[in-house]
């Protein structure tokens, strides 16, 4: 009878905790006739938004990885005096909270900040640009790319780059053609979570960037700008950032399911001790 | 053929440190317990890690040298190491593997290693012995100087070891490049190597050829891994030096001359076992109950006190033996070997003169 009644009560809470997180979307889906939120979708500012959002999200990921993989891999592979302080580094932004980042930003490449001041003397201002959002994007969104690369990259075995180099190969075919293939499932699933959270990124930006619609109206900025004035153009905005975040969530779980191992890299997904 | 040379080769280990100077002709095999350094060893000839003294050349190259400072990058040793779990590279093919080293097509390994089969096959889908002959063909087709394996039959089931034993052996005859393997396996080295060296704690204790170390362990440690019973026993008192006491009373003699406490070697195919008490030109026998019976094969381990005895199964079956019988060993004076005079400790373990340890 107890242990019946004990399974009862998971079964239960369990159900109630997936519908919660569930409501939000079917709240957005469910409130207006999917035909009007379409027709949101030709509002300017709602157009606008998409743009803005598409184009620094692009551009801050490419950075991300651009900068990303080679930090993880060092960080991965060597042990250096500082290493530990470099990994605190990598996760600071994941722990600040982000309009304290868009002020420090701000502070910092601001027009009379720490090297703003200097930028300025060659004809660079960066807050309240579109730059701006990049920056503020790419600054917040990398821990989640960083240390997924990191964990993927630790995961590969020692005695295959070990054999690609007693086979001939130097370090950089060995990363290009061993490391890099076997990690590849782990670097895009860090891709997608960092997609996610820069997709939903509002206090830095709208701290070092602003909302000004065309330049720096970001989706989230958007719906928030726009939530007293067209609560339907809200609505279709976070429709398609729900649509955007599930593609992003199927290509973390496929790029996991590539990584081996799904207790693995579970562990080193969110574990904030699993690179020390 | 040209050989690859290691002279006082030193790495620091993390409870004593590997030294050894070594010369690889033909095939040579250390063997030694885990943790003696061995794969350390392979290692510092592969440029996987740097030695803090000595030199290493193969044929006329030098790779590593502490004093001139030279230390080759691993791709520039033209060597080739097969690892323990083989290390193939799971994302690729078994012809991908091959041709990564690119000097060569595939084509002519996949034949002369009979995978021409799995050419499509991914790592993961192999069974043991064809991931070893992959292995071996990716390791060969990098063309090296010296082809180095770490434990080569470590990762295969008792099923298939003894075939691909057999294989390997008749592979590595066929190589005109000088081999240096590891392995814990006495047996292994033996069946596989020309030359054996054993290794304690990074030393090297004895080498010569598998039946020069059978027939004169220098030490029990080197007697015990080669597969010898070790008696302990005093000199009884006649004054005879040939004649031992053993803690339990037992007499035996020896052909060799022993100098106060002693360990004596006798390796289980020289002894005999019988149901009733022998007589016969066998001047050692000792009694004592059978606790346990190994088969193996076609033949049988069996101990009986202190000692234990291979025979035949047809004899086992004969002789009706089990365990709980009584029974008698036997073996002949000229049987035994004194492996160490004077005091020694109770076990001859690894741990056994171990240097700087307080």
């Amino acid at each position: 009878m107890r242990r019946w009644f004990l399974s009862f009560v998971f079964v239960a809470v369990t159900v109630a905790t997936l519908l919660f997180l569930l409501l939000p979307i079917v709240g957005i889906f469910g409130h207006t006739s999917p035909g009007r939120l379409l027709d949101q979708l030709s509002n300017p500012v709602v157009r606008d938004a998409f743009v803005v959002t598409l184009k620094t999200s692009l551009i801050a990921q490419a950075l991300i990885v651009v900068f990303g993989t080679p930090t993880a891999y060092l960080l991965a592979s060597r042990r250096f005096p500082g290493h530990s302080v470099g990994i605190t580094l990598v996760e600071l932004p994941l722990v600040l909270p982000p309009a304290v980042a868009g002020v420090g930003l701000l502070a910092a490449l601001g027009r009379y900040g720490l090297l703003g001041s200097s930028m300025r003397a060659f004809g660079i201002t960066i807050p309240f640009t579109q730059s701006a959002v990049t920056i503020a994007v790419a600054y917040v969104a990398s821990p989640l790319y960083i240390r997924q690369a990191t964990a993927s990259f630790e995961a590969t075995d020692p005695h295959l780059t070990a054999a690609s180099r007693t086979l001939g190969a130097g370090p950089a075919r060995t990363f290009f053609r061993v490391v890099l293939p076997l990690a590849r499932g782990g670097l895009i699933a860090g891709l997608a979570l960092s997609f996610a959270r820069g997709l939903g990124e509002f206090g830095a930006t709208i701290m070092f960037a602003g909302s000004l619609q065309r330049i720096t109206q970001t989706l989230p900025l958007a719906i928030y700008a726009e939530f007293d004035q067209s609560f339907n153009a809200t609505l279709a905005m976070s429709g398609v950032l729900v649509l955007i975040s599930a593609v992003l969530l199927l290509t973390l779980r496929i790029g996991l399911s590539w990584q081996g191992s799904p207790s693995r890299t579970s562990r080193s997904l969110f574990g904030l001790s699993s690179s020390n | 053929m040209a050989g690859l040379t290691l002279e006082n080769v030193t790495v620091p280990l993390r409870a004593f440190q590997l030294q050894l100077s070594l010369e690889v002709r033909s095939t040579v095999a250390l063997v030694g317990p885990s943790g003696a350094g061995k794969s350390t060893v392979l290692n510092a000839i592969a440029g996987l890690l740097k030695p803090g003294a000595g030199r290493i050349a193969c044929d006329d190259e030098t790779w590593f040298d502490a004093e001139r400072r030279i230390s080759l990058a691993p791709d520039r040793r033209r060597v080739g190491l097969v690892f323990q779990d083989y290390a193939l590279f799971p994302h690729m093919t078994v012809r991908e593997n091959i041709e990564y080293a690119r000097r060569h097509t595939a084509d002519e390994y996949l034949d002369r290693f009979n995978i021409r089969p799995l050419e499509h096959a991914r790592p993961a889908t192999l069974s043991g012995g064809e991931r070893q002959r992959v292995a071996l063909a990716r390791a060969l087709a990098r063309d090296p100087a010296a082809l180095l394996l770490d434990e080569p039959l470590a990762a295969l089931d008792a099923h298939t070891r003894a075939d691909v034993r057999a294989e390997l052996r008749q592979l590595l005859a066929g190589l005109e490049i000088p081999t240096l393997l590891v392995t814990h396996d006495f047996e292994d080295a033996a069946a596989l190597a020309d030359h054996v060296g054993v290794i304690v704690e990074g030393e090297l204790r004895q080498s010569g050829t598998p039946s020069e170390l059978v027939a004169q362990p220098s030490d029990p440690f080197v007697a015990s891994f080669t597969g010898a019973n070790l008696l302990r026993g005093k000199p009884d008192g006649t004054g005879d030096s040939t004649r031992i006491r053993l803690s339990d009373g037992t007499p035996i003699t020896t052909s060799d001359h022993g100098d106060g406490a002693v360990t004596l070697a006798v390796y289980p195919w020289d002894i005999t076992l019988s149901r009733v008490r022998p007589d016969d030109s066998a001047m050692n026998v000792i009694a004592g109950t059978i606790t346990t019976i190994t088969e193996l094969g076609n033949r049988a381990r069996v101990t009986l006190g202190p000692i234990s005895a291979d025979i035949t199964i047809e004899s086992l079956r004969r002789l009706g033996l089990a365990i709980g019988d009584s029974a008698y060993a036997s073996f002949k004076a000229t049987g035994t070997r004194i492996v160490a005079n004077g005091p020694t400790p109770d076990q001859p373990s690894a741990t056994r003169d171990r240097t700087g340890d307080t």
